[in-house]
């Protein structure tokens, strides 16, 4: 540790002299985490727009019964790009954005562990996601299988055209650009901390992101090794999947899932590490639990490995098979319930405000819950005899997501902004940008659980008359909560061409140096920071761990 | 304007616990018509209404909170940030209340999972996009595909589906099967993985290709039960309904027989006029050829070639009959067909989709040497 710090010393003055480099190839060619955590969380921005604008296709189809706009296939396609522009395109990219921004500022570090990596991993996520869009203009359009990808339908020559080689590759790239961030988040939080932050005094966000890169290096590479199988039964005849050749197709469910289950874990973990800090710093209290925070994140984490047939009951699994998945799945709920209450247990007495960050962070502990009900009502096995593959889980993830997930990425933005460009935003657009998605989207997903409980499954563009009107208000709310996410971009790009004018100050927010390193630093943020590493760190976020 | 008035009221009840406001629109789980899905429904309302419960008290303690601990109000912080005996009840708390759960969800599993001492089997073939019913304790056999009014209608820009009765949760030929019985299902599927799902029996089960799967039932009341397809399998997923109808034993014996006696007679190789030609031959291609060939034979761009203007569809029938019964890599083959409806839907390929051929199959025609054993 104290090399790394010396190190430090040593150049610390040729670091003051070097600025960004000049004109647009800086953003191709920096190594800087401020630049490429930009990078990412602009790129995860359109991406969200994108898959939003698909998002939107399917809510016009679904507006009414009967196939007004668009054949079947493409509705197919519709709802496994979503997906896959949403969960590797927007989710994932925007937290590692914010890991890029974030880890180094909050642990004092005067980067990220491995620079030139970062800039890669960035570059090969956009050449991923780029050959995963190109799909959409092949013959035969893009995959339609479902972002599972399931055989044999995905191997299907009626089913996909040429499409699939480009998507696994597409996975390949998104994988290795994934493991490597995560390389480098481990490598970072591991060895630049400040000489004197010890592990249990980090802020949640890094160690819930410290857990789940461990998540990411475990599972994206079998995913990669799924997919993989998928490539050579479709090119060189294998039969992993094919059961005429010997292999079994819910092989590929189990590797998807045990995949697929952390995945979703991927997406929540660091979620809950922004809801952990922007909370105490609005309710002017420490957080509550912190020690039980960190244990809670490591066992949801630990969990998430060895629940993952939970997404497969009805698949035909032995009694026992059925009943440990059952067990293990509802035991989830603990830790999750634990971290619930910590969050009300931080407001409970506090000196609340409400400013738009604590807005969309109260939401989120408000909609998860509700999202962590629906997920403990399906962990009863022979209740999701019924509940799989309808609309009630459609609504389930995504209340884990969008109103999870989604709004604690707006409640970053909003957040760490004024810090990253010195500029404040426009705090009444803000509130109107909460209040207009809070409404929408629940009448955008709330009705999906009638939708699923009276028999609608998942994944059909045209549907039985009795759905209709529950399908038409989450259409109108769908809309609606599209368009007023162009409310957040054009807030976006206002408070970086100086939003309110108003003068922020280092802090930002009352207090907020109480809470964490970030704070102390001067606003705007130089372009290099920490050169020095912090001498002293905040500890009011960890009281009880001391 | 009603409709709205009617939401409301149904939001309203929900709000109040009342669980199913509209016959029209269902709010809430089914109860269905077995014991297990009884059951099953007994679970659901169980934990949710533990969730409710947990939800009041944990968003009331929040809501309170934001309610009275703000600054503007001039609440001063507390600094507390632990307290080991409250940590301590609500890890214990949620955890009782889990075995609690786990107790009846074990017993409904079990049963669930109970397939022994069935007095029929019932073995279901998910195929692309139809279902296929075999019982193996007689020879009946058939297929059950979505009927010919929805399948117009969602084929067609603009058709109303409210004119359809049961729009996509009609079929030709459904399932029958006797009340108070315990009928145990197989499942299995021939090209994709489907999930054969009538809610108001309570459960799914997927149809995985090359491997059989198996559940049962036991219907209590008498009456027709829809479901659908679960589980994503190609561009017409949306489109393979489930109909069981549960009859009392006699009813139920006399389809048996009336069904066996219409399976073994022989079809009618009579001769037809070209309009009768036509208009059984466009039933014919509803249910076996427009999944992947469309109403109008134009097939999908990259993926499934067009009829209209095919060499193969317009060129010597005696090639297109071979054709169809030996099937490609790509298309299943389709000898199931009997000469009668090879008669048909051939010269409704050849006349229609935009094609010209001007011939007219009959039956006799196509007919194969030993079609006339069967």
């Amino acid at each position: 540790m104290s090399a790394v710090v010396d190190e430090h010393d040593h150049h610390a003055d040729d670091h003051h002299d070097h600025g960004p480099a000049k004109g647009l190839l800086r953003w191709v060619i920096t190594t800087n985490h401020k630049d490429i955590g930009t990078l990412y969380l602009l790129f995860a921005l359109a991406m969200f727009f994108v898959g939003g604008t698909m998002a939107m296709v399917i809510r016009a189809e679904l507006f009414e019964p009967g196939l007004q706009f668009v054949d079947p296939a493409f509705f197919n396609s519709m709802t496994t790009m979503h997906a896959l522009v949403m969960v590797f395109g927007a989710v994932m990219p925007a937290f590692v954005g914010l890991a890029n921004w974030q880890i180094p500022l909050m642990i004092g570090a005067a980067d990220m562990a491995l620079p030139r990596m970062n800039n890669m991993s960035f570059w090969m996520l956009v050449a991923g996601v780029l050959l995963l869009a190109s799909t959409l203009f092949m013959e035969g359009g893009a995959p339609n299988g479902g972002w599972t990808l399931y055989p044999p339908l995905v191997l299907q020559p009626i089913t996909v055209g040429k499409a699939l080689p480009f998507a696994i590759f597409s996975v390949h790239l998104l994988g290795i650009s994934s493991i490597m961030g995560a390389i480098n988040i481990i490598a970072t939080i591991f060895n630049m901390r400040a000489p004197s932050m010890k592990m249990m005094d980090m802020p949640l966000f890094v160690w819930t992101w410290l857990i789940t890169a461990f998540l990411l290096i475990a599972v994206m590479p079998v995913f990669a090794g799924a997919v993989t199988m998928l490539l050579t039964d479709k090119f060189f005849h294998t039969s992993f999947f094919n059961a005429a050749g010997g292999g079994d197709p819910v092989l590929y469910e189990h590797i998807f899932w045990f995949f697929g289950h952390p995945e979703v874990y991927i997406m929540i973990l660091p979620t809950f590490g922004v809801a952990s800090t922007i909370i105490p710093v609005f309710a002017r209290k420490p957080l509550f639990g912190y020690a039980s925070m960190v244990w809670a994140t490591a066992s949801i984490a630990f969990l998430s490995f060895i629940v993952w047939a939970h997404h497969m009951f009805t698949v035909g699994m032995p009694i026992a098979g059925e009943l440990y998945f059952m067990y293990a799945t509802m035991i989830i709920a603990v830790p999750t319930g634990v971290k619930v209450f910590n969050w009300t247990a931080t407001m409970w007495k506090g000196a609340m405000t409400f400013e738009t960050p604590m807005l969309f962070s109260i939401a989120f502990v408000v909609l998860f819950t509700m999202g962590g009900f629906t997920g403990l009502m399906m962990s009863i096995a022979p209740a999701d005899f019924q509940y799989h593959d309808t609309y009630f889980i459609v609504a389930h993830f995504h209340y884990t997501l969008v109103p999870a997930s989604v709004f604690i990425l707006m409640a970053a933005g909003y957040f760490w902004m004024p810090k990253w460009t010195g500029n404040m935003y426009n705090e009444k657009i803000g509130q109107l940008h909460f209040w207009l998605s809070v409404i929408s989207v629940n009448i955008l997903f709330f009705p999906q659980h009638f939708l699923g409980l009276a028999g609608m499954p998942r994944r059909i563009p045209d549907y039985a008359v009795q759905f209709a009107d529950w399908n038409m208000i989450s259409s109108i709310g769908g809309f609606i909560f599209g368009a007023s996410q162009l409310l957040f971009l054009y807030i976006v790009i206002d408070t970086i061409r100086g939003g309110t004018g108003e003068k922020v100050t280092d802090e930002v927010w009352e207090d907020a140096a109480k809470h964490s390193l970030e704070w102390t630093l001067p606003t705007p943020l130089p372009y290099h920071t920490w050169t020095t590493p912090p001498t002293v760190v905040p500890t009011e976020h960890v009281l009880d761990s001391h | 304007m009603n409709k709205a008035k009617q939401l409301f009221a149904g939001l309203f009840l929900m709000a109040l616990g009342l669980g199913t406001a509209q016959a029209d629109y269902t709010l809430n789980l089914m109860k269905g018509v077995t014991k297990v899905s009884n059951d099953i429904y007994d679970l659901h309302m169980l934990i949710l209404w533990i969730c409710v419960l947990i939800g009041i008290i944990v968003f009331g303690a929040m809501f309170y909170s934001i309610y009275h601990h703000r600054k503007s109000k001039g609440h001063v912080a507390a600094q507390f940030h632990e307290n080991t005996t409250v940590e301590i009840i609500w890890t214990i708390i949620p955890t009782l209340i889990l075995v609690g759960m786990a107790i009846p969800a074990t017993k409904t599993m079990l049963e669930l999972n109970d397939v022994e001492k069935s007095d029929m089997t019932i073995q279901v073939t998910g195929r692309q996009w139809y279902w296929d019913y075999k019982y193996l304790d007689n020879d009946l056999h058939f297929e059950s595909h979505l009927d010919e009014a929805s399948e117009r209608v969602h084929r067609t820009k603009g058709a109303d589906p409210r004119s359809v009765p049961n729009y996509l949760l009609n079929v030709d030929k459904p399932l029958v099967i006797p009340v108070h019985k315990k009928v145990r299902f197989v499942l299995t599927s021939t090209d994709v993985i489907h999930s054969w799902w009538v809610p108001d029996l309570g459960w799914k089960k997927d149809a995985n290709p090359g491997f059989v799967n198996e559940a049962w039932t036991s219907v209590d009341k008498a009456g027709t039960y829809r479901g659908q397809c679960t589980e994503l399998c190609g561009r017409d997923h949306g489109f393979m309904p489930i109909v069981v109808i549960a009859m009392e034993q006699p009813d139920y014996d006399a389809w048996v027989k009336k069904t066996l006696e219409d399976q073994k007679r022989k079809p009618d190789l009579s001769d037809q006029s070209r309009q009768q030609l036509m208009a059984h031959g466009e039933s014919v291609y509803l249910k076996n050829c427009v999944g992947c060939h469309q109403i109008d034979g134009a097939g999908v761009s990259g993926l499934i070639p067009a009829l209209t203007g095919s060499a193969i569809a317009t060129g010597k029938w005696e090639s297109l009959d071979g054709f169809l019964r030996a099937g490609t890599s790509k298309m299943p083959k389709f000898d199931k067909l009997n000469a009668k409806e090879f008669a048909e839907v051939m010269t409704y390929v050849r006349n229609n989709l935009g094609n010209k051929v001007g011939d007219e199959l009959q039956p006799k025609q196509t007919a194969l040497p030993d079609d006339d054993d069967e």
